[in-house]
């Protein structure tokens, strides 16, 4: 259970490190996204896993692999552009859906329209 | 030493993301509407992603980052198809 690849001092200080903070900051985003009150207040929070959070582990992963194998090992970055392009398309998706469900019911607190958009016209 | 550092903090980081997960369960659960567990959802499989990234740090082997990367691209169209039917009650129109 309790393993470690076998890496050179310098190496496992930085990867622990980086893991722990990684961990912590995406920690923090779930916390977030428990306690906090509305729903346009609560979509903020798991932003800070998908941007601080996963920088961090991914990089732990890449200096990991590349001192592991003794060579620049990149391909994590294919995580980190996947997940920082696809994560703003998601949130304002679901966003605007929430919107049009909240006024279709005639919540109160719904956010004001900014702007003169057609709500849905272009989706 | 260094090495018992590195075995406890990966070990440490895998139980603060299931801690993670666990609140974004919670919410999935609990949300009171839907959009509230489709954002619960998200969160789920990013943190998720993580986990399998720390763990593919903890074996060595790079088989768990292309479950890792599979997760990322699976979630994202989960994601997109439960919004758009949130927003017109159908998927693909």
């Amino acid at each position: 259970m309790m393993q470690a690849p076998d890496l050179p001092t310098w190496a496992a200080l930085l990867v622990g490190f980086l893991l722990l903070a990684g961990a912590v900051i995406t920690l923090i985003g779930a916390v977030g996204l428990l306690r906090l009150g509305s729903f346009y207040d609560r979509i903020h929070a798991p932003t800070l896993g998908t941007t601080g959070g996963m920088m961090a582990i991914l990089l732990a992963s890449m200096i990991c692999f590349s001192v592991l194998q003794s060579r620049p090992v990149v391909h994590e970055i294919l995580i980190a552009i996947f997940v920082t392009l696809t994560t703003p398309v998601t949130l304002m998706l679901l966003a605007r859906a929430a919107i049009y469900r909240d006024r279709s019911a005639g919540a109160d607190h719904v956010p004001a329209d900014g702007g003169q958009r057609d709500e849905g016209s272009d989706a | 030493m260094s090495l018992l550092f590195l075995a406890l903090g990966i070990t440490a980081a895998q139980i603060i993301l299931g801690l993670a997960m666990a609140c974004a369960v919670f919410r999935m659960l609990r949300g009171p509407r839907a959009h509230d567990r489709v954002l619960g959802l998200d969160a789920l499989y990013v943190t998720a992603m993580l986990l399998l990234v720390s763990y593919g740090i903890q074996t060595g082997r790079t088989l768990y980052f292309e479950a890792a990367l599979v997760i990322g691209l699976l979630g994202f169209t989960g994601t997109v198809a439960l919004a758009k039917f949130l927003m017109r009650g159908e998927v693909i129109e």
